[in-house]
């Protein structure tokens, strides 16, 4: 089954590259970035062999639980998780799931983050080939910790898709769930790299590291080379332990993931809700409107991208107090505003072949792109102005709200007339209804990065007039630019946008059938 | 194969343009691409109309062809559907059933020809056409994060009705299609069956003249196909035309009036359904003409279990 399962992987990784030469040249980018990475830890590692122990201690107990953590968080904000072997697919083969997991969680080591954390991990053996018992214990700790590495990463991702997809989460509240799941990660890392600063502390830090999950297994090489036999000991059964558990939990989780069906039933509901429907105004763009805003709500896919929303000012908020200067904060609301705006570029696609319905009612291209900017704008354009004002407040940099209120409301409206733009003419690879919004999108991703880059591309162009305001306002200190600024953009932005929408829509109803045609190839 | 005299006669005589209408472009019938069946195009065997016509055909199709890449889908259909009929199209997998729809309700853009609907040209004037008509796709995603209600509304909506006529409307389908209990529910929750109705549903909100549904009976359970039949049946008596395409003979025979056989991207037969079958069952003709029957030799294994 071990081997089964492997060979599945393997020969699933090289059809990859047979279907695009683009999967080519991504794969060697990423190998020669890994082989770089993994070539200085390990190089690094050796070189800690004639280090004093504690420092070489410290490093590989926070290195390994760093690279714990990462196996299990980097996934999640990524949308990256690797489900080549999704374990769902593996449901009508009556594979006992007991065979199904080590050869899983091997395959899970087949690609490049695995050999690259494997690699490393070895590495830590030559830091302690100070004796042949510490180089042992480290040999175990090495396997033991890249497999939490693996265990753990399946662990979450088999929760959090299966949680996504689930159907239950189909309202707003699954997106506040998500939201502390996300947010887990950079606060950890923020925190702990907050802490670094202090050089002292951070023999500490492994110390207590060693005794938890992340670290036990690492610390394994560094208790033997001291000569606490016991400590190492009891390490070794935190380590098994926190395996034994991480691995139950990812079987019950794959069991469970094995019988439920993607999506299993919602409760029936009566008649007489018309939602949203009820709240737009009953015209083609209202309730284009009506249904855009309606899936932003009950699409994980939507509210997937939803979630680095409120991820951005907490993240600058750390990366500030790092620095001790929190002025960074102002670019929160612009961003916001930018990825809100961006993350529409894609809308078509994301109606995969459901488009039909557009197509068949004949509704007009102006009113469907303006239906869709609509929704987004509806919450993107609170959102902008709170976090606008909020950054002021935060900063107390009260001279570059305009500036800032100005350069946000631009990149809004501008980004959303050229979204409009660039989902009425070429179609991206996005997961399709109904999937996990962490399944990698089957279809032409060359195009679809192309697209994206393009487009930012045109979008920092066109938003040439607000940059300078801002650069303007930095140089020369002056608060009049300030107000220019405020002035500019919302008069460029709303421009780009009605000349997006009109645009948008004279392309979608000249070239709505093939937009179809595509939808339908990606499928 | 087909004896050429069969398929030239029926097609020959049955899909020739009406009087009167648009010319089509370049060669009536002609087909674009070269025919590689033993069928002769419509043009060789100009003929008479075999029924006669109304003024104006609910749906007149042109020369419409489509090949994609190699495969020619679709080689140069004419076919008029007069108004008020209920139309069968019939034809073996892989005909070119659903991309000739396709072209026929604006979905798919064809390489050579045009349709019209009530004498709008598809092509030229689509949002006039589609005004006109009401079509249920095959293998096509709903928005299924949308109740079933919600659906129903989207389209009338979508369509520029009134929110008033569309809620009472909705309301009277749901019920017509015995979806009541269930328009709370999102249509993601629905059987495959449900989702035909209401995808049938959201074809109908805006009172169409011309219903084109593509494969309307695929998994749906017998009571609700003949709670549809019943719909589409009063529709037709009330005036309006339906199109279905189906590859099965015997609801095709018993449920309309006029039929086209379609393989191979031609029309092989076409016109009242009496004029096709020639007294024989539709299937019986079906076979003969499209050519099928291999006995099923060689697959002596699957008897001696």
């Amino acid at each position: 089954m071990v081997a089964h399962l492997l060979s599945l992987k393997w020969r699933l990784l090289l059809n990859g590259f047979r279907r695009s030469p683009w999967q080519i040249v991504g794969i060697v980018a990423g190998a020669l970035y890994a082989a770089g990475l993994v070539l200085s830890a390990v190089v690094g590692l050796v070189a800690l062999r004639w280090a004093d122990p504690q420092t070489a201690q410290t490093v590989v107990v926070l290195g390994g639980a760093l690279a714990v953590t990462g196996w299990a968080v980097i996934p999640l904000v990524t949308s990256a998780a690797d489900l080549t072997l999704d374990p769902s697919r593996f449901a009508t083969s009556a594979i006992p799931i007991r065979d199904l997991l080590p050869g899983l969680a091997l395959a899970g080591l087949l690609g490049l983050p695995g050999i690259a954390t494997l690699i490393a991990a070895l590495g830590t053996v030559a830091t302690w080939s100070r004796g042949f018992v510490p180089a042992a214990g480290a040999l175990v700790g090495a396997v033991l910790g890249v497999l939490s590495c693996v265990v753990a990463s399946k662990v979450v991702t088999t929760a959090v898709s299966s949680l996504l997809s689930s159907r239950r989460f189909k309202d707003i509240s699954s997106i506040l769930f998500v939201i502390p799941l996300v947010l887990a990660g950079p606060i950890v890392t923020a925190v702990v790299g907050g802490v670094g600063d202090s050089r002292d502390y951070l023999p500490e830090l492994a110390a207590v590291v060693s005794w938890t999950p992340l670290g036990a297994a690492w610390s394994l090489g560094g208790e033997l080379d001291a000569g606490n036999a016991a400590a190492a000991g009891v390490k070794l059964l935190i380590a098994l332990a926190s395996l034994a558990v991480l691995g139950s939990a990812w079987y019950l989780l794959l069991g469970r993931a094995m019988v439920t069906p993607a999506y299993a039933g919602g409760g029936s509901g009566k008649a007489g809700k018309a939602g949203l429907f009820g709240i737009f105004p009953a015209t083609p763009a209202g309730a284009v409107a009506a249904r855009s805003l309606t899936y932003w709500m009950r699409d994980p896919r939507y509210a997937g991208s939803l979630v680095v929303v409120p991820l951005l000012p907490v993240l600058f908020y750390f990366i500030g107090s790092q620095n001790g200067n929190q002025d960074l904060l102002i670019v929160v609301a612009p961003m916001t505003a930018f990825l809100l705006a961006w993350s529409i570029s894609a809308d078509v696609s994301y109606d995969n072949t459901a488009f039909a319905l557009h197509l068949a009612t004949g509704v007009r291209g102006r009113d469907d792109r303006l239906g869709r900017a609509l929704a987004c704008l509806s919450f993107a354009l609170p959102l902008v102005l709170l976090f606008a004002v909020g950054s002021a407040a935060a900063t107390g940099r009260w001279e570059w709200l305009p500036n800032i209120l100005g350069s946000s409301l631009g990149t809004l409206f501008t980004g959303l007339g050229l979204a409009s733009v660039v989902s009425a003419r070429w179609t991206s690879a996005v997961p399709a209804p109904g999937e996990s919004p962490f399944k990698k999108p089957p279809g032409n991703t060359a195009q679809t990065l192309l697209v994206q880059f393009a487009g930012m591309g045109v979008m920092a162009v066109l938003l040439l007039p607000e940059i300078a305001m801002v650069v303007t306002q930095a140089v020369t200190g002056q608060a009049a630019f300030s107000w220019i600024g405020l002035a500019a953009g919302p008069v460029f932005g709303v421009g780009f946008f009605v000349a997006g929408i009109r645009l948008g829509g004279r392309w979608l109803d000249r070239r709505g059938p093939e937009m179809f045609a595509q939808l339908a190839d990606n499928r | 194969m087909i004896p050429p005299e069969i398929g030239g006669r029926y097609a020959g005589s049955m899909s020739v343009p009406s009087p009167g209408y648009p010319a089509p472009e370049p060669h009536p019938g002609a087909a674009p691409y070269p025919v590689t069946g033993p069928h002769p195009g419509p043009t060789e065997h100009p003929g008479p109309a075999g029924y006669p016509s109304p003024a104006v055909p609910a749906l007149a199709l042109r020369g419409l062809a489509k090949r994609f890449g190699d495969k020619i889908a679709v080689n140069g259909i004419s076919l008029d559907v007069p108004a008020g009929s209920f139309y069968g199209v019939v034809g073996p997998n892989g005909a070119g059933k659903t991309t000739l729809l396709s072209m026929a309700t604006g979905l798919l853009r064809p390489d050579y020809g045009t349709a019209f609907i009530h004498g709008v040209d598809v092509w030229a004037r689509p949002l006039e056409a589609k005004k006109l008509m009401g079509i249920l796709p095959d293998g096509v995603r709903l928005f299924d994060r949308l109740s079933g209600e919600q659906l129903l509304s989207y389209a009338g909506l979508l369509r520029g009705m009134d929110r008033a006529v569309v809620q009472s409307r909705a309301g009277e389908l749901l019920a017509a299609l015995d979806l009541s209990k269930d328009a709370g529910t999102l249509v993601v929750d629905y059987s495959a069956g449900m989702r035909k109705k209401i995808a049938l549903a959201s074809a109908l909100i805006h009172a169409p003249r011309l219903l084109v549904l593509d494969e309307p009976f695929e998994s749906v359970d017998p009571v609700s196909a003949a709670n549809i039949r019943g719909i589409l049946e009063q529709y037709v008596a009330s005036g309006g035309t339906v199109i279905v395409s189906s590859h099965v003979m015997d609801l095709v025979q018993r449920m309309c009036d006029h039929v086209a056989v379609v393989a191979a991207g031609r029309v092989l037969a076409a016109g009242t359904v009496e004029e096709v079958r020639a007294g024989a069952t539709l299937e019986e003709r079906f076979v003969a003409l499209v050519g099928g029957g291999t006995r099923a030799e060689g697959l002596e294994w699957l008897r001696t279990f």
